[in-house]
């Protein structure tokens, strides 16, 4: 597999408060993401890991570092890059199938075409009968399903995801899960998702890179050999229960690590 | 009754004219009741007739129609070169940190300590009493909005900007839909207090208007009609504060 997006020695400090000393939020970090891949970030809050996200997004910049799409640098937001932020941040002023044709519109699309690839994506989060409605009279899991179908519509490069379902009720972010993981296995899309939730960054993943407490970086890099299509039942086999007593104990050493009193 | 409970919209309603049938009630007492001279304060009757008096004798339809069209030529004039400068510069910054000091000093000018200046250099004519208006509503109008735009919601901006929109469609389709319907709440307000300034403006140098009127009756001592031409101002404003209120929820049905 080629690589989609490489992330070479991006590290991030954020000027002192008030003359205090800078604050280093991530430590230089390394990681290349191939195409079509499915990456999870995950790490005690904190981390950098929403940092490392919004360097990826061009919607902060890197201390120090690249950051490389296909080769290009990237040196500011882009429609090549998707991205689902945790907070809802659907336009309450459009309705849902507007939402989703905001980039589609951006790029002057022909009225019609936009509508086709608004449609096929209304169908694939499951929205059918709601594009009319504005994102006030939807429930969080629905207004993450326009934003993700929001995002795919413009048909980005790559798909980042910052806590995407960190706001939901647990059974909604299981079923929003699911669903995810069934566009990426029918559409095959590159995706890095940012989660404190390991069985999230499990279940959802290829590989799962776990951040250390802040400063961040890369501690390990996991692969999960579980096969897709992924039904929910997995969550609860030998080898997924396993893999997530290892990630468990080394986030563990890192959530005390940060909680110790700083010098 | 708990904090914060919401009453019921028939109870609304009833509650809502109560006061005003307690107030015309008090008013009543107090005039016809002989507490209060006739001289300092009309019964409410008596309002009524020579408010019937001014429209059928002396033409005051023409007055209220020329008051009505002055605030509305003020604020809209106001409005007009008011939004754009207010939505400039809750956008981009630089505009904002050239114009807000000085706009921030011009808001707390009182439009009405200016009717003096304005009659030397505008004469007592129609252009005078715009100019009354539109200082008053420009540079509140302008920092509102300012203050309105600069406040959008930064995580629509950044979605907007991974979406691909640039510099101009993140003001064209995102600070100007979200901030539209806080921008069309503060005309409302404006719109309000314009109301005051028109009726200043034409107490001093005017021969027509709803101010003239109120200033010729004090001269007769007719409270009556003083006390009419105050009612009417607050209805006219009452009607068009719900006219605006209705407006905006037909237009921003997203809203709120």
């Amino acid at each position: 597999m080629s690589t989609a997006l490489e992330i070479d020695a991006v590290s991030r400090t954020f000027a002192g408060v008030r003359g205090g000393p800078p604050t280093a939020a991530l430590l230089p970090t390394t990681l290349a993401v191939a195409d079509n891949d499915f990456i999870t970030i995950v790490g005690p809050s904190g981390c950098g890991k929403s940092t490392l996200l919004r360097i990826v997004a061009g919607l902060d910049r890197p201390t120090a570092g690249h950051v490389r799409l296909d080769g290009h640098a990237v040196t500011g937001p882009g429609a090549d890059r998707g991205m689902v932020f945790q907070s809802y941040t659907l336009f309450p002023w459009l309705t849902v199938i507007d939402n989703i044709k905001f980039g589609l519109r951006e790029k002057a699309m022909p009225e019609a075409r936009a509508a086709q690839i608004a449609a096929h994506y209304v169908d694939k989060v499951g929205l059918r009968g709601f594009e009319r409605h504005y994102p006030k009279m939807l429930s969080g899991g629905m207004q993450q399903r326009t934003a993700i179908a929001r995002a795919l519509a413009n048909e980005p490069r790559i798909l980042l995801l910052d806590e995407p379902f960190g706001a939901l009720d647990n059974q909604t972010r299981s079923l929003m899960q699911e669903l995810l993981l069934s566009i990426w296995e029918s559409e095959r899309k590159t995706v890095l998702f940012v989660t404190h939730d390991i069985e999230e960054a499990i279940f959802m993943a290829n590989r799962v890179v776990v951040m250390t407490a802040r400063p961040g970086r890369v501690k390990t890099d996991v692969s999960v050999t579980l096969g897709h299509p992924r039904h929910y039942t997995v969550k609860t086999t030998a080898p997924f229960s396993a893999l997530k007593a290892k990630l468990t104990e080394e986030i563990r050493a890192e959530v005390l690590k940060a909680a110790e009193p700083q010098p | 009754m708990r904090p914060l409970e919401p009453v019921g919209a028939s109870r609304k309603v009833v509650l809502g004219l109560a006061f005003f049938a307690l107030f015309v009630f008090g008013w009543s007492v107090a005039t016809f009741g002989g507490f209060v001279s006739r001289t300092f304060l009309a019964d409410p009757l008596t309002m009524l007739r020579e408010g019937w008096t001014l429209f059928a004798q002396f033409g005051f339809a023409k007055d209220v129609a020329i008051t009505i069209w002055r605030v509305l030529g003020g604020f809209i004039l106001a409005a007009a070169l008011g939004v754009p400068l207010g939505i400039a510069m809750g956008a981009y910054k630089p505009v904002e940190a050239f114009f807000e000091p000085f706009v921030s000093f011009a808001r707390y000018l009182p439009a009405s300590a200016f009717i003096p200046l304005l009659i030397l250099w505008a004469g007592i004519g129609e252009m005078q009493k715009l100019l009354v208006i539109f200082i008053g509503s420009f540079f509140q109008i302008v920092l509102m909005v300012a203050v309105t735009v600069g406040a959008t919601r930064r995580d629509l901006v950044e979605a907007a900007y991974t979406l691909g929109a640039n510099a101009s469609g993140i003001v064209r389709r995102v600070l100007l839909p979200s901030a539209a319907p806080a921008i069309a709440e503060a005309l409302r307000l404006v719109l309000g207090w314009a109301w005051t300034y028109v009726i200043v403006a034409e107490l001093i140098g005017a021969s027509s208007g709803i101010g003239h009127m109120i200033t010729d009756s004090q001269a007769l001592l007719n409270t009556g009609q003083i006390i009419f031409g105050i009612i009417l101002i607050g209805i006219i404003g009452l009607v068009s504060d719900v006219g605006f209120k209705r407006a905006n929820r037909a237009l921003f049905p997203w809203y709120g």
